[in-house]
């Protein structure tokens, strides 16, 4: 996989520009060979994450930078062809920030048997993406690597 | 009409219908939350929240509707949701919520029901 980014872009951590990240990943899902179900919710599963980083690691300051890299699982096809994406495996997505750090492994969905407002964003994250993998950052901030595979029926999967 | 993108009708005495547009996300759900807030002043028997004109929601929407949920069980009206798109309904399926909520196809079938 090509070390560099497909696409990164920096967005301030302002709700008002969520749709604009899901918008981004939604298109680009869609031409890595996503149906279009499946690009909706990988575009949440990306919302969830950035609302989590607003609301928790920044305390709803609007005007730290949070950065979205995406690569295809298979890079090299798509430089090659880069109109189709007959021979992409999926998508990988990493969302970077200078929030407060925090032990990755307490990043866990809560039980969903207690209905209560809130606190379903990690949970919709981890089911409707195949790797979910939170990391602190070498210097400040968290990392949050996602990763969705097209379905083995092929590009587009059900 | 309030809310600038929401709006609310009273088809018939004791029920409101309330319909959100577009998007329902961490900007946009505090609209929502106050519209349903509002509503419930008036002391409906029920409330139908219509999602036909919404494109998107995310857990922050979720909350809200989870939030008029536990309010109507508490003071003794009704929420019947409908008009989900099946963007919209997948979240419901996700966060496994869909049985949580009282759920039909059309508006029509929320005022009958």
């Amino acid at each position: 996989m090509d070390p560099r980014p497909h696409i990164r872009v920096e967005m301030l951590s302002n709700p008002l520009y969520l749709c604009g990240a899901r918008d981004l990943v939604s298109s680009v899902a869609r031409r890595f060979g996503f149906d279009d179900l499946t690009c909706s919710k990988i575009a949440l599963a990306v919302d969830e994450a950035l609302a989590n980083v607003i609301r928790h690691g920044y305390d709803r300051a609007d005007d730290k930078p949070i950065w979205l890299s995406i690569w295809p699982l298979a890079g090299e096809a798509i430089a090659e062809h880069p109109a189709g994406a007959d021979d992409t495996d999926g998508m990988k997505i990493v969302i970077e920030d200078e929030a407060r750090q925090v032990d990755p492994s307490s990043m866990k969905g809560r039980d969903l048997d207690h209905v209560r407002p809130g606190g379903l964003g990690t949970h919709i994250i981890r089911e409707v993406m195949d790797e979910v993998v939170y990391e602190q950052r070498e210097a400040t901030g968290m990392r949050l690597i996602l990763v969705k595979r097209v379905g083995e029926a092929g590009p587009q999967e059900a | 009409m309030a809310s600038n993108e929401i709006t609310i009708e009273t088809p018939e005495p004791g029920v409101v219908v309330v319909s959100p547009v577009e998007d329902i996300d961490m900007s946009r759900s505090p609209q929502l939350r106050n519209a349903l807030r509002g509503v419930q002043n008036d002391r409906p028997r029920k409330i139908v929240v219509d999602l036909t004109r919404v494109g998107y929601m995310d857990s922050s929407g979720l909350a809200t509707l989870v939030e008029a949920m536990r309010s109507a069980g508490q003071n003794g009206w009704q929420l019947i949701i409908c008009g989900l798109n099946p963007r919209v309904r997948a979240i419901f399926e996700i966060a496994r919520l869909q049985s949580f909520f009282t759920i039909v196809p059309t508006r029509d079938e929320a005022l009958a029901n």
